[in-house]
Parts: structure tokens; C-alpha cells; sequence
């Protein structure tokens, strides 16, 4: 129901009116209201403070708290007013929603002391409206991930049951859970600083004392050396294999960062040992040494800052592209100046451009090393030039880059957004479909066989209900409150049907009904649909001769996609788009094609037949071998009543 | 130096510009429409004080600013009817309680027309109606009006119907009210003829007077 213009119902009643002279059947008798009372004023006296509103405020939610008659629990006799014992100010939120249709989330307000009076008034807090449900939503997922954090630090107290391997993983990610835990991190980070110690102290040259030339230690003592590196390797081939064992996914530890770290650092050491005798390649070997150095890269396992830093030049890594490529065209432009500036001059050092390269870098960077200056009256103008915009280029995207981190840093401490559009979809979701249950709440009224056509209503039809037979969730909330404003809206729409002279079915029931009848379609304006060249016949039968229809497993094979209809909500079916009908021997191929997005409306599909017809029954159809039509959730029987 | 840097912007991320709207909303919230006193809008429709209190509240509740443009009244309408696409109807209806053309409701046009289909005599209502109907107001109904009155209705119906829409059931409800009231069968249909074939007609004489407890 369109609760929240409930108050435009009378006007949209009274337009009704220029349906009439169209109509060629008679109308259905309007609901009144039983004891038609004046719309008075309600007290709700929440902890002490009163609030009044209109009772019919209150009734354009039938289904919370205070829409429905759960409220009457509440109900003072002596002081005629509704007694709620919660909070006061969360209530003025609460009672907005009824008044303006928005739920608004006020920012002083406890997240959860938020959702508990909403909770207990029965309101959904999907429908927080847009301009508060970003903070509402981040609120929640702090709070949500605080909560978290509060357990697994709990959780890591206890499970007593976890295998070997599990523990050891839990050791290698947690070194304060055990005590053999933190050995063996401390152990692991010596034997990383002694590697990496080891590595510098080698090319120290050490004091020599027979031989002239100056030798770097590690030729010096090299036993030694080579011992101490064997060990840390030991050390780190033992480690790497234990990780391996104990990681829940291997493949995935394969691939992770930390693990190729670990593999490049003690890779050197194992190629060396292979080809320690061939001397051509021993020049190679001297550049893999180069790769023990990657040692140092496992201490990131020890600190966290140095992870965030490395995970935040990694997010940056545009920005830090951007900086790079506007250095490199800077460079490239001032060195080109330079070069040609300096071509004239003599026993110029900037012999190309590439040489100048090195001038404009250190230039701009400002550390002037002064091996390579320029000589003629040109290249120091541009020199100058040079080393004025550096500091420039430098300097502006330095601060993108630190407030890149800032941001990345904060953003790193909560959830991503990817996980908030999807809860955005699951929002729209609901909303849609509480919507859907609107139009639908009309349907379910109808199916329940309380239209009357030929009886005078004279009392609330829906009230009378809804018998033990019914067991939807969806019949059930219709029974529990069905106020006046909906069976006024619903009447509404009976003047529609019968001005029309067709009726609002159900997405099911009109696959039905289309599939048996005739194929002619009616194209409406804006939910679009393909038309047809339908040739058979109508489907326009009368009511009177209508029966129960049961769900038929009908052989047509095929399937409809409700397209961009909003309000009902998706199978995965496809739509025909143009299809002749014979019987239904039609080829399954060009049936069952799919439509992914409105096709164009053809409004100017012949017009086949001009009288009215009417069809005693619907043509039987001779069921053939590959009859599939979904079948939804079970389908009620339509009742019809036979009509005047 | 500027220019080089100038020439880099093409390898930022494209940036969007968000038109500033809220120029307009704010001019819309500017124009403020009172309507005239309680006593003097009792004495031009047929409605009481208490009945035009709620149905102030009411209006003013969707419509703050006190007027109603054609969007919001398409908006409020469709609302009532979710199955379809009610916004055809809703702007031939629009137009009809605009009475002045002004391309807005105020309270005073809501108020006025709801007396006449709510509380008005049966010409009243029937010429309230042939307006509706007479989409270009030369006095006519012609078969092209009325096809579209007839359509803009089947499109509220929606998609989902039984018995399935077929496109020239419009035409042929049109053509059945033109047997009906078309006396003369000169193709169009005036004022008279719609009013004297009205009233021969039982179902809708009952019909109008369906709605006279609205409020």
C-alpha cells in the first residue's frame, strides 16, 4: 500500500469517477467503515514524554508495531494513552517514520540501542532513507568488525581441538599464542639480521697482512662465511618447509607474496652449491648474490608497518606511475633542450641526449653533482630553467602520494566497499520486494475468494478470514491487519479491473493463461515487451464459463521473462520474440530465445480480429512429450466466481 | 612547465562533474503557495471545515511547498496503482484538475475538483468528466482523444492480466462507447450527447454516486 500517500486515496478514488462512463460493467460496492469515527488524536507516552499523533498516522504501517494492534498491549485504561517504557529519543526517530515515510538515523545515536528500538517497533531498518544510510550502514559494520575483534581474541584463548597442523599454522601467524611460537619468531629474526650482517660484513675489507692488495673479508675468512650462510639457509629452508606443511592451502601459500620472498632468498645459496665449479658463469653467480639481500624482505613477517607500507605503494601504485611518467617527459624535454644548447660549446660533456639525461636528473632532484654543467649562455639559462621547475615536479606529487597513503591507511583499517554494494543490492532487494508485496497483497486478497461481485459488501470483506487453509506468510500478514485504506485501495483497483474488463493476475497465472490462449499481446507503454504476430485465437473468454484452473504442465515449450517489470520479481525464464504459433509442434529453437533488454515496442501489430469474442473454453491442449513449465510455488486455485 | 603539466591530465582517471542542482530544488522551494482562508473555500465547494482540514493536511503533507507540478502528480498517482504505468492518465488528469492551465495544482484547483466529483450533481460530475475526455478542450470527443483516455487506462492495467491484453482491445472499447454515445454518428461525441447517454444508462448513473463517502 502507498502508505505514505495514504492521505491522497480519497483524490485518487474520486478521479476514478473518469473511468466510469468508459466501464461496461457495473462496479463493485465501496467498503465503509463500520463504525466511521473521526480521525482522532492518539497519546503515546514513551518513558514519561508524550507524543501525540493521528490515529491514521499510525495505521499507514499495518505491519509494525504501532500500525497493528499489538499496540492495544500497551494501552493505559486509566489514562487513555499508550504506555511504551523504552527510549524517548530514539522514539522521535520511530515516530518521524510514520509521519514523513522516512527513517532517518540520527548520528549521536548508539548503533545498537538504534537497532534494538527498531527491532522491538517492528520497523526494517532497510528502509532508512538514503541520506542517512551510509553512516548507518558504516556504524553497523564498525561495530560488527569490533565485535569480531572482541571474539577472536577470545577465541584464541581457547580450542583445545585443533590438529598439529593446525597449531603450527596458528604459531606461525600468531607468535603470541605460544611460548615455542615466540622462540621461534625471535630465532627466525636473528638468523635474518645475522644473514643479512653477514652479507655487508663480506665486501668489508678486512686488514691484510702479508699480501699488498686489500681483501674483502669474505675472500679472507671464507669458511667461515660460508658456514655462517649455510646455517641461516638451513635455518630458512627449515622454516619455509614447515610453513608449506602447515598452511591450510597450500597453493595459495605458493603464491603469496611472502613465500616467493623466502624462496628467492635461499635460492642463490642452493644454485651456488650447484655450479660452484664453472667459471664462466660465476660472473652470474656473482649477480645472483645480489639476491641474498632479499633477506632483509622476511623481517616484513616481523613488523606490521612495513607491510601496511609495502600494501600502500602498492595501492599508489598510480599515482607513483603518474609521478614517474611526468619526471620521465620532464627529463627527456630538458635534456633534449640542454643537449642542443650545449651542442655549440666545445669539450661539452653533453656529448647526447641519453648523457644529458643524467644532468636534467640531477638537476631537477636538485643535488647538483656538478660532473656535468653547462657552459654556453643558453644551456645555463635552461639549466637554470631546469633546476627551478624540479623542485615543482618534484614536490607536487609528493603530497598526492602522502595523502594517498593517509587515506589508504584509514581505509585499510575498515571493510572494503565491495562488500557495501553488495550489501547496497541486497538492500534495493528488499525494498523491491517489500514494494512487490503492495501489488501483490491485491492479488492475494482476490485469490482468497473474497471478492463478491454480485454480494453487497457491507463490511470489511477482508477481515473475514483468511481460514486455516491459507498458509503463505503472505496471506498471514494480510490477515492480521487489513485496514480500511487497504481494502479501500484494493476496491480501487476492482473499479480499474472492471472498467477494463480484465484482471490483475499474478506473473504465474498470466503465463498460463497466455500460453493456452491466444498469443496476441497487448503491448503496455513502459514495461516493454515484444510483440507477437499471434494468428490463433483470442484468449478473451468469458467469465462465466470460466472454471478451476489448475497449474497445467502445458506442452508449450515456452518460457517468458518478465523483463523490466519492477514489481515482480525474476526468474531466470526467457521470452519468446516472435514466434508463430501453430500447435505446438513449433521448433524448441526459435522459441526459446533470450532477451536481455527491452526489445522495441511494436505498436502497429495487425489487428487481427475486431469483434469480441467469446470462446466457451479455452482450446484444449493436447499435452506433447516435453512439457516444461516452471512451477513456481504451488498455485492456488483461482476461484472464480461467475460473474453477472 | 605548466603547460607539460597541463598535457599530463590526460592520464588522471576521468573525473565527473556533478551538474549543481540544487539551484533548482532551491528555486521550487522558493515558490510558496497559501490557499485562501478555510471560510472562504467552505463557501466554493461543498465541503465542510473538518473536511478540508484533513484533506489540507493531507496535501500539504506531500506537497510542502503547496503546489503540485505535474511530476510529483504522477509520482503520487502511480503509487497507486504499482502494477502499471499510471503516468499517461495521470497528465490527462493532470490537466483536468489544472483548470487554468497555470501547469500546477494548488490547493484551491485540488479542492475544487474534488467537490465536483465528490459532492457535485450528476451534469456536474459528467462535464467534470467530458473534460477529462476532451484532451484538446474544442468541445469534442473524437475517436483519437478517446482511444487515448482508453489506453492511457489499459496501461495501468499492466502486463500481468487476465485474460491476456490484446492490443486492439482498446479500439474496440472505444468503439463499444461510441455505439453507446455517438447519437447522431457524426464521429464525435459533444457535451449533450455524452451527458443525455450517460443518463440512460443504469450502470453509470450507480457509478458515480460509488464514491460520495470518500471522505
Amino acid at each position: 500500500m502507498a502508505a505514505g500517500v495514504a492521505a491522497w486515496l480519497p483524490f485518487a478514488r474520486a478521479a476514478a469517477i473518469g473511468w466510469m462512463p468508459v466501464a461496461n460493467l457495473p462496479m463493485p460496492v465501496a467498503p465503509t467503515e463500520k463504525n466511521k469515527r473521526q480521525d482522532e488524536v492518539i497519546i503515546l507516552n514513551v518513558s514519561g514524554r508524550r507524543f501525540q499523533t493521528w490515529r491514521n498516522t499510525l495505521d499507514r504501517y499495518p505491519d509494525t508495531l504501532l500500525g497493528s494492534s499489538e499496540k492495544e498491549f500497551f494501552y493505559n485504561e486509566e489514562t487513555k494513552e499508550y504506555f511504551f517504557d523504552r527510549d524517548p529519543d530514539v522514539f522521535r526517530s520511530v515516530l518521524n517514520f510514520y509521519r514523513t515515510g522516512k527513517l532517518h538515523y540520527p548520528r549521536y545515536e548508539c548503533i545498537s540501542s538504534y537497532d534494538e528500538e527498531l527491532a522491538f517497533f517492528g520497523i526494517v531498518p532497510e528502509i532508512i532513507g538514503d541520506c542517512c544510510y551510509e553512516e548507518y550502514k558504516d556504524r553497523k559494520r564498525e561495530n560488527a568488525e569490533r565485535l569480531m575483534d572482541d571474539q577472536e581474541d577470545n577465541k584464541d584463548a581457547k580450542l583445545p581441538n585443533m590438529t598439529f597442523r593446525e597449531t603450527m599454522w596458528r604459531a606461525f601467524e600468531n607468535p603470541h599464542t605460544s611460548t615455542m611460537a615466540l622462540v621461534f619468531y625471535y630465532v627466525t629474526g636473528f638468523f635474518i639480521a645475522v644473514s643479512v650482517i653477514t652479507n655487508v660484513v663480506e665486501t668489508v675489507p678486512c686488514g691484510s697482512a702479508p699480501n699488498q692488495k686489500e681483501v674483502p673479508c669474505g675472500e679472507r675468512y671464507t669458511v667461515a662465511f660460508f658456514c655462517m650462510d649455510t646455517a641461516c639457509v638451513m635455518i630458512f629452508t627449515v622454516e619455509y618447509l614447515m610453513r608449506l606443511f602447515a598452511a591450510p592451502n597450500r597453493y595459495r601459500f605458493m603464491r603469496s607474496v611472502m613465500s616467493i620472498i623466502d624462496v628467492v632468498a635461499i635460492l642463490p645459496y642452493y644454485i651456488g652449491l650447484v655450479m660452484t665449479d664453472n667459471e664462466d658463469v660465476s660472473g652470474a653467480f656473482v649477480t645472483l648474490r645480489v639476491f641474498r639481500v632479499f633477506r632483509i624482505f622476511k623481517f616484513s613477517r616481523h613488523s606490521q608497518g612495513l607491510r601496511i607500507l609495502g600494501y600502500t605503494l602498492k595501492s599508489c601504485a598510480s599515482e607513483l606511475g603518474f609521478l614517474l611518467f611526468s619526471l620521465t617527459m620532464a627529463i627527456i624535454i630538458f635534456a633534449t633542450v640542454m643537449f642542443y644548447a650545449e651542442k655549440g660549446s666545445s669539450s661539452s660533456k653533453f656529448t647526447s641526449i641519453p648523457a644529458s639525461f643524467w644532468y636534467t636528473i640531477v638537476t631537477m632532484t636538485t643535488l647538483g653533482y656538478g660532473d656535468m654543467v653547462p657552459k654556453t649562455i643558453a644551456g645555463k639559462i635552461f639549466g637554470s630553467i631546469c633546476s627551478l621547475s624540479g623542485v615543482l615536479v618534484i614536490a607536487l606529487p609528493v603530497p598526492v602520494i602522502v595523502s594517498n597513503f593517509s587515506r589508504i591507511y584509514h581505509q585499510n583499517q575498515r571493510a572494503d566497499k565491495r562488500r557495501a554494494q553488495k550489501v547496497q543490492k541486497a538492500r534495493l532487494a528488499r525494498i523491491r520486494l517489500s514494494k512487490a508485496g503492495s501489488s501483490s497483497a491485491f492479488l492475494h486478497s482476490k485469490r482468497n475468494g473474497l471478492f463478491n461481485e454480485a454480494l453487497e459488501l457491507t463490511q470489511l470483506p477482508y477481515k473475514m478470514s483468511l481460514s486455516e487453509q491459507s498458509s503463505t506468510k503472505e496471506e498471514q500478514h494480510l490477515g492480521k491487519s487489513s485496514s480500511l485504506l487497504e481494502s479501500q485501495h484494493h476496491h480501487l483497483l476492482h473499479c480499474l479491473e472492471k472498467t477494463t474488463n480484465h484482471e490483475f493476475v499474478d506473473e504465474q497465472y498470466y503465463q498460463q493463461s497466455y500460453l493456452e490462449g491466444g498469443l496476441q499481446n497487448y503491448p503496455p507503454r513502459s514495461p516493454s515487451l515484444s510483440s507477437q504476430d499471434g494468428v490463433t485465437g483470442t484468449c478473451c473468454s468469458r467469465r462465466s464459463k470460466k472454471h478451476n484452473t489448475p497449474l497445467r504442465n502445458a506442452s508449450a515449450p515456452a518460457h517468458m521473462q518478465p523483463l523490466t517489470h519492477p514489481q515482480t520479481h525474476h526468474h531466470g525464464l526467457q521470452e519468446l520474440s516472435t514466434i508463430h504459433i501453430q500447435p505446438l509442434s513449433t521448433s524448441r529453437s526459435s522459441l526459446n530465445m533470450r532477451i536481455d533488454e527491452p526489445a522495441p515496442l511494436n505498436c502497429q501489430s495487425s489487428q487481427i480480429t475486431t469483434a469480441i469474442i467469446s470462446i466457451p473454453t479455452p482450446p484444449v491442449t493436447t499435452p506433447e512429450g516435453d512439457a516444461h513449465l516452471p512451477t513456481g510455488p504451488s498455485h492456488q486455485n483461482v476461484v472464480k466466481v461467475s460473474a453477472l | 612547465m605548466g603547460l607539460v603539466m597541463g598535457t599530463f591530465s590526460v592520464q588522471t582517471k576521468p573525473v565527473t562533474y556533478h551538474k549543481d542542482t540544487a539551484d533548482d530544488d532551491f528555486e521550487m522551494t522558493i515558490v510558496c503557495h497559501r490557499p485562501e482562508g478555510l471560510d472562504q473555500l467552505e463557501a466554493q465547494t461543498n465541503f465542510n471545515k473538518r473536511e478540508l482540514q484533513v484533506l489540507y493536511r493531507g496535501f500539504k503533507n506531500e506537497c510542502p511547498s503547496g503546489v503540485v507540478n505535474e511530476d510529483t502528480f504522477k509520482q503520487i498517482y502511480s503509487q497507486f496503482f504499482p502494477h502499471g504505468d499510471a503516468s499517461t492518465y495521470a497528465h490527462y488528469l493532470f490537466n483536468a484538475f489544472d483548470a487554468g492551465h497555470t501547469g500546477s495544482i494548488k490547493f484551491e484547483d485540488f479542492v475544487t475538483a474534488l467537490s465536483i466529483l465528490l459532492r457535485g450533481s450528476v451534469t456536474e460530475k459528467l462535464q467534470w468528466t467530458f473534460n477529462l475526455y476532451d484532451i484538446n478542450r474544442d468541445g469534442y470527443i473524437n475517436k483519437e482523444e478517446m482511444t487515448d483516455i482508453v489506453r492511457a487506462i489499459y496501461d495501468m492495467m499492466g502486463k500481468y492480466t487476465y485474460p491476456v491484453l490484446k492490443t486492439d482491445a482498446p479500439k474496440q472499447h472505444v468503439d463499444a462507447f461510441f455505439q453507446k454515445m455517438d447519437k447522431n454518428r457524426d464521429g464525435v461525441v459533444t457535451l449533450d450527447e455524452f451527458i443525455l447517454s450517460c443518463q440512460e444508462d443504469e450502470n453509470i448513473m450507480r457509478s458515480l454516486q460509488l464514491f460520495e463517502n470518500v471522505i
